[in-house]
């Protein structure tokens, strides 16, 4: 039935566009030109007007996008130390655009209308202007200049960290079809050794067991970061590239298998501190209204509601990485330096996660040693033999 | 036209057109430029179909998640969405293929092949190209690696799903995804074959400019049309080879067990033999030509739009050598930007400093164009045809999207988007809409060229006025969910709460792209309707200076029934004080005292 209410639709479409052509073609038919589908003054003029007109939409458009999606962007309320200079630039770059943008468009549009055709009118023949040329080369160049020179600046800033004399803590994000694992490099701030032909049970990230650096090493499923120390993220990937994208952080860096990328920041801000400002609260309000709605909807449909909303930083995939990538994520905390060290303390090696997990195995001799438990991520719709593979390698934490 | 007498090379091709032509050699293996450019044309509507129609469904996927629509059903089966809902691989497998097939086959292939085609020879008042069988060769190489690429999507395992930029190793690997394997391997062929089609393209537009250009036809009295497609040629003869050998490696480590782009896999439960290899060097390759591919999209644009803005505004182009200069500089400058797709790709940061300063550099040209065109419309005596909107619609789009590329061209700022909507909003209006505007004035200005009819105007006007408002809806917003943070090629963002408040703007997004793809029907009705029932054209419709319309309507073999035009003047005489007509094409000898106004 509505294939064929689409069907008659159609036809009909067709039917009013013949007709209008029709009549459109009537209409010419005291036309002497002899060539009718070539725009005459009446064109010109509807036409001339609609471009104005067009202008008005190209504004319209972006002031509605900025009264009701300019609370969306990330840009201030950075929850790092380098954030705020990327955020500065962002807003001078944006400032700079959006005037250029709105005096061309009314050039284009403006002149469009202006100087539409009208029988009679001549043009005026003006073919070049060097002096033009030049201020329309020369002013780009160097407000580009002056860009170009900040961004560099913070760029050459974010990118180089000195290990040295700056003494960052030291983590690798480790990443893979579809999940995301932390290792923390503990007391010597030194990660050990790793690679993928070393991987073996509870040893998932592959680390280099022997190595003297490895021994206090903490795997974690999550990531606590403290407040005000610059934390140096080493990043790995096992399998194909992932992309390491912390927005709230203005902090992005691909996964590449095979080499290690790191990427450093220093968090300013703890989660709490974020959840308490006043453009979260505002955003996170707006979520929840969103999700009550939608709740009510799926409780109507016999479906379990939304759980409400907490606003948590987050690590996201960021680079395509396969039928899952759309949901690869970790929840990062920023702590107090305090909490911080008791959330760390609280972890066992991996090296004693090792051996404990070898002494189950002993126990338990003959038995199902290894638990399988499904990835969250991996649970759904997957068809690749992803799935099955990372379920059995998957051990119990 | 005077009769010449020594004539015996024109008596030559009068013949070649009273010999009879059989169906086979006047419709499918013609070497007649103007056939193959009517073959490529057709070839990159039917593929512009597939893609646009791709992105309708998956927009519909990304404003209503997981919600079961009956179109699903029909275009992608059971496997690809069961009991009506997209899944996860096919939205994958759709995004890719959209992607491949918009910025390959239609806007490269389609958009050079018709208008380079038709253009190259007429406007230079050329008998054909200069080898009309390398011509018809690449044509059907094209066509080839068309339909390589559309059987792809009919096989067991899916077509190709890891973006179009297929980075390995999930491209290299059928374990990482199901589309990697059969469906990638088509990919990679048809890819190959479509290389090899676009240089024999290349190399034969590249010698007819330098060689067949008519006697008075120097380089600076060129149209800017053929400017343009002559420095896209170059381009795409210096980046194309680097692709081809970036498949074939790939192709390599796909089949043969080398590791060219991989190292230290594990992946399915096992370590895989793959030693020394980087995915990054498969990145450098893929943007080198990657990049100047952009501009291999847009230049044969802006050189249509620079024809039928300066012949629709009654006036001299602007700046006719600034013109040539910018797109000389911007040629150059986009085979040394390619690193600023890999600002954050793990590349030694200081790479990073040198693509960002060459990047922005890329801005001055491309404003010294937009400047060009806004005074060109200046005082002009506008006639706005549908052409001439669609041009103006392009310098907009441009103007829009690329100065959003100043902020994605500063690695600091890219930082925070990279990846995101905003980088999708930002190329598809700086080279989608906008080189699909350029192609949309190209064929409603050299429509009567081609097809010796009109195109209905009130069709075009409609067509221009939805796509425009279109355009704008679906784009404009994208920026701002990009800001947010929001990733390109997820499948739903119902997984982050963080997330839920851009979900409206998806939808409207989403409207405005349904609404702007079913009035394209309007074009494609018009196109074909007005082939066989359009107006007749006269000779020269437009009032135009260049070559092409001093040929006859009925298109022959040779171009011109006598001798070929010869040329006095540049192509943008027009309202030049001093002659009684607006226009003076480049054929009509200068008059006696009469000087020339330009520089």
């Amino acid at each position: 039935m509505t294939g064929l209410l689409v069907l008659l639709v159609l036809v009909l479409l067709a039917v009013a566009l013949w007709q209008l052509t029709k009549i459109f073609d009537l209409t010419q038919v005291g036309n002497t030109s002899g060539n009718t589908q070539v725009a005459d003054d009446n064109d010109n003029k509807v036409n001339g007007y609609l471009l104005f007109g067009f202008l008005g939409f190209i504004y319209v458009i972006t002031i509605y996008c900025f009264v009701y999606y300019g609370k969306l962007p990330l840009m201030d309320n950075a929850a790092s130390v380098h954030g705020k200079s990327v955020d500065r630039l962002m807003w001078i770059s944006m400032g700079l655009i959006f005037t250029v943008q709105i005096i061309t468009q009314a050039l284009l549009h403006y002149f469009g209308f202006k100087y539409r055709g009208k029988t009679g009118q001549v043009a005026t023949y003006f073919s070049d202007n060097n002096k033009l040329e030049f201020i329309w080369s020369s002013i780009p160049a160097i407000v580009l200049a002056v860009l170009i020179f900040f961004g560099l600046y913070s760029w050459t800033d974010i990118m180089f960290v000195n290990e040295k004399v700056e003494k960052p803590i030291v983590i690798e994000i480790y990443g893979q079809q579809f999940k995301w694992t932390a290792r923390y490099s503990g007391k010597d701030n030194v990660l050990g050794k790793a690679n993928v032909r070393l991987i073996e049970g509870v040893n998932a990230l592959g680390v280099d067991l022997a190595d003297p650096n490895a021994q206090d090493d903490i795997v974690t499923d999550e990531i606590h970061i403290p407040k005000g120390t610059k934390v140096l993220f080493k990043l790995r990937s096992q399998d194909v590239l992932h992309s390491m994208y912390m927005p709230h952080f203005r902090a992005q860096m691909n996964c590449v298998p095979g080499m290690v990328t790191q990427f450093a920041f220093t968090p300013s801000m703890t989660t709490t501190e974020m959840r308490e400002t006043k453009e979260m609260t505002e955003k996170v309000a707006n979520i929840n209204k969103i999700r009550e709605e939608k709740s009510k909807e799926l409780v109507a449909d016999g479906k379990t509601a939304l759980d409400p909303y907490t606003f948590d930083y987050l690590l996201l995939c960021n680079k395509i990485c396969g039928a899952s990538h759309y949901n690869m994520q970790m929840k990062v905390v920023v702590d107090t330096p305090e909490d911080y060290a008791k959330w760390l303390n609280g972890k066992t090696t991996l090296v004693q996660s090792v051996k404990n997990a070898a002494a189950d195995a002993a126990k338990a001799k003959g038995g199902e040693a290894n638990s399988v438990k499904t990835d969250s991520a991996t649970g759904k719709k997957d068809t690749t033999v992803v799935a099955v593979a990372e379920a059995t390698m998957n051990t119990k934490k | 036209m005077s009769q010449a007498h020594d004539n015996h090379a024109i008596d030559h091709h009068e013949d070649h057109h009273h010999h009879k032509d059989t169906f086979i050699t006047k419709y499918i293996f013609s070497i007649d430029h103007k056939m193959i450019a009517k073959q490529y044309l057709l070839t990159g509507i039917f593929m512009g179909i597939i893609g646009v129609g791709m992105s309708l469904l998956f927009r519909l996927q990304l404003a209503w998640p997981e919600q079961s629509f009956k179109v699903f059903s029909f275009f992608l089966g059971e496997k690809m969405a069961p009991g009506g809902v997209m899944t996860n691989e096919a939205y994958l497998s759709l995004i890719t293929i959209h992607g491949t097939i918009m910025v390959f086959f239609v806007l490269t292939a389609a958009l050079s092949g018709t208008f380079s085609n038709l253009l190259i020879p007429l406007q230079l008042g050329a008998r054909d190209m200069a080898s009309g069988f390398l011509n018809m060769i690449s044509y059907w190489l094209f066509f080839l690696s068309s339909v390589v690429m559309v059987s792809s999507l009919f096989i067991e395992s899916g077509p190709a799903s890891a973006g179009w930029t297929i980075y390995p190793p999930l491209s290299a690997l059928p374990q990482a995804i199901a589309g990697s394997g059969l469906g990638m391997t088509l990919w990679l062929v048809s890819m190959a074959i479509f290389i090899a089609a676009s240089l024999m393209g290349s190399l034969n537009y590249i010698v007819t400019v330098i060689n067949l250009r008519t006697k008075g036809m120097s380089l600076t009295r060129m149209p800017l049309t053929i400017w343009a497609f002559f420095v896209t040629a170059v381009i795409g003869v210096i980046s194309f080879p680097v692709l081809l050998s970036a498949a074939l490696l790939l192709i390599m480590d796909r089949s043969f067990g080398t590791s060219f782009f991989l190292s230290d896999i594990y992946l399915a439960g096992e370590v895989l033999n793959y030693q020394g290899g980087s995915p990054v060097l498969f990145e450098h390759l893929f943007w080198f030509l990657g990049h100047p591919e952009v501009y291999i999209i847009l230049l044969p644009a802006l050189g249509i739009t620079s024809e039928v803005i300066a012949t629709n505004a009654r006036k001299p182009i602007f700046g006719y050598r600034a013109m040539i200069m910018s797109i000389l500089a911007i040629a150059f400058l986009s085979t040394i930007v390619w690193g600023h797709h890999m600002f954050v790709s793990g590349m030694n940061p200081f790479l990073g400093s040198v693509f960002t300063f060459t990047t922005l550099l890329i801005a001055i040209p491309s404003a010294v164009k937009a400047f060009n065109y806004i005074t060109t419309l200046w005082k002009g005596n506008l006639q706005l045809n549908p052409a001439m909107l669609f041009s103006i619609g392009l310098v907009s789009t441009f103007i829009t999207g690329g100065l959003t590329g100043i902020i994605l061209g500063d690695s600091t700022l890219d930082i925070n988007v990279h990846d995101t909507y905003f980088v999708v909003a930002h190329f598809h209006l700086v080279m989608g809409i906008s080189a699909l505007y350029g192609m949309f004035a190209g064929i409603y200005h050299w429509y009567p060229k081609m097809f010796g009819r009109m195109l209905n105007k009130t069709l075009g006007y409609v067509h221009f006025w939805v796509t425009a408002v279109c355009a704008y809806g679906v784009f404009f917003p994208m920026h701002f969910i990009g800001m947010a943070g929001l990733p390109r090629r997820y499948y739903e963002n119902t997984n982050f709460p963080l997330f839920d408040d851009l979900q409206n703007v998806n939808v409207v997004i989403t409207v405005f792209a349904l609404i702007g793809g079913a009035f394209q029907l309007v074009f494609i009705y018009n196109f074909f309707v007005s082939i066989f029932y359009g107006k007749k054209t006269v000779q020269n419709p437009w009032r135009s200076n260049t070559l092409e319309w001093t040929a006859p309507i009925e298109h022959i073999h040779g171009n011109w029934p006598g001798e070929i035009p010869e040329v006095y003047r540049w192509p943008y005489d027009y309202s030049k004080p001093g002659h009684d007509e607006d226009f003076v094409p480049q054929n009509v000898p200068m008059k006696p005292g009469e000087e020339v106004l330009h520089h």
